[in-house]
């Protein structure tokens, strides 16, 4: 499916290969792409990020589970959809979105030959553009959880490595029951910036996982991680990441929001460091989104959720706030300013915040009532970009 | 054969009858799929299986299997379930 129709259906296969293009040359502007649970949504900025224009809804009443820029180009964009019936597929658009075209081959499981039903892919969750030696190289996760590539800037995918098939990952992954509460996800798809060789991936429901081989071979990487109380540490299948991200300005740091806290790994070392103790006992530490800044590895921003009893996935107390830490999480501080005082009971998704490159960096998440928030200036104070979305899924900023 | 399209299928096909043909659904669905690139994904995934919100009727009578017979007669409807709210 297109949104230029007639283009569509006149489409044949095999599908072309994806041109490579030029690099855009950036105007210094701002774009920050809003994927929701029916549709999706660009917010384009002037320089100074004050002054923001919104464009669509695209396809809208689709469930997009994620929307992102190709930074190697500056203008191809994927979104991962489907919707409340019809199957999942990726859109792809070669001019910032003023056209989309569906990937002739989205992701799917291999049929089974076992006899057995096999697996099916309900939604992409993920998608990551890989190294910037690698032109038209993408990886997308899934649920069930599933592990994608594609070598064609994302026309036609196919499963990559062994974990989807291998019994031990099967068995780490486990079954739907096992997962959050629309499926377990594949995602925090990771590529080393210094070698695309080395990847990382994480799992709802099966740990973060690491290869050095492009994915011949992968280990897991929980060492240092708590599960939920009364549960073996040692057994993968209780690890819980919620996201995990790699700091641009030190590769060899990462930083994960898991359902048991907020870490942080410092390679070649294997073992994680629990740095979420040091925020409010009253807040606590659990959370979804992990945000890191583009040019300093000490500092992360995280949005706490209400993760007690039942798992309200709220913001604790109906009051709302995003923490920082500039010292790689001995410290944290709470910013709030301009963000509502109470009753106000929604939360950010792992996906649905992130930060942009610009000085001072600017912050954009996106909440579960449609709420789309930024901060010009780290999270010192924060103003609403857009009010009455559908349910955000997923936020990513972009310079164009 | 007539084959009647859902709305959230019309991006695919533009009309919402369409010609195709097949001696069973699988091929008629196989039809589907080389006049309109994509359509079949949707519907059906990748083990073979009807996915869990789409419903097939041949003459009216609904069918569960893909591998069901088809007359070129038969009038085949691909139906949206009325689910969800």
């Amino acid at each position: 499916m297109a949104q230029t129709r007639k283009k569509s259906a006149a489409r044949k296969k095999p599908a072309p290969r994806a041109k490579r293009a030029s690099p855009a040359r950036p105007t210094g502007k701002a774009m920050v792409l809003v994927a929701t649970r029916k549709g999706a949504w660009l917010f384009h900025s002037d320089k100074k990020r004050k002054t923001w224009r919104a464009d669509g809804p695209h396809f809208l009443g689709h469930i997009v589970n994620h929307m992102v820029l190709d930074p190697r180009d500056g203008r191809t964009l994927l979104a991962a959809a489907k919707t409340g019936h019809l199957g999942p597929t990726v859109f792809r658009s070669t001019n910032l979105g003023r056209t989309w075209k569906e990937a002739a081959k989205p992701p799917a499981f291999a049929k089974s030959t076992n006899g057995d039903k096999g697996r099916a892919v309900d939604h992409t969750f993920w998608l990551a553009p890989t190294h910037a030696n690698e032109p038209n190289v993408w990886y997308a996760g899934t649920s069930p959880q599933g592990l994608f590539r594609s070598g064609d800037g994302g026309i036609s995918w196919e499963p990559f490595s062994m974990i989807n098939e291998d019994p031990q990952y099967r068995t780490w992954m486990g079954s739907v029951q096992d997962g959050t509460p629309d499926g377990p996800k594949l995602h925090s798809i990771i590529v080393d910036p210094r070698d695309p060789a080395h990847l990382y991936f994480s799992m709802s429901g099966g740990g973060t996982h690491e290869t050095l081989d492009r994915g011949r071979t992968w280990v897991p990487l929980v060492q240092g991680m708590e599960v939920v109380e009364g549960f073996d540490a040692a057994n993968i299948a209780f690890h819980d990441p919620h996201c995990v991200r790699l700091c641009p300005s030190d590769p060899d740091r990462l930083y994960q929001q898991n359902h048991c806290g907020i870490y942080r790994l410092d390679r070649p070392s294997k073992t994680w460091t629990r740095i979420g103790k040091a925020m409010p006992k009253s807040v606590g530490d659990i959370g979804f989104p992990m945000v890191v800044h583009p040019r300093d590895a000490n500092t992360v921003w995280v949005f706490p959720m209400d993760g007690t009893t039942v798992w309200p996935r709220t913001s604790p107390g109906g009051k709302p706030a995003a923490y920082v830490t500039r010292n790689g999480g001995k410290r944290w501080q709470r910013l709030d300013t301009g963000l509502p005082k109470d009753q106000a009971w929604w939360t950010v998704k792992r996906q649905a915040m992130t930060a942009d490159t610009q000085d001072p960096v600017g912050l954009y998440f996106g909440t579960t009532s449609g709420e789309l928030w930024m901060s010009r200036d780290e999270g010192q104070r924060w103003t609403c970009l857009a009010r009455h979305l559908p349910e955000i899924y997923a936020v990513e900023a972009a310079a164009v | 054969m007539k084959v009647l399209i859902p709305s959230p299928l019309l991006s695919y096909t533009l009309q919402l009858e369409v010609e195709a043909n097949g001696a069973t659904l699988n091929e008629l669905l196989a039809d589907l799929e080389r006049q309109y690139p994509g359509l079949r994904f949707r519907i059906i995934d990748e083990q073979g299986t009807m996915r869990p919100h789409m419903r097939f009727f041949v003459n009216g009578e609904q069918v569960f299997d893909t591998r069901h017979t088809l007359r070129p007669t038969d009038a085949v409807q691909l139906v949206q379930a009325l689910s969800g709210g």
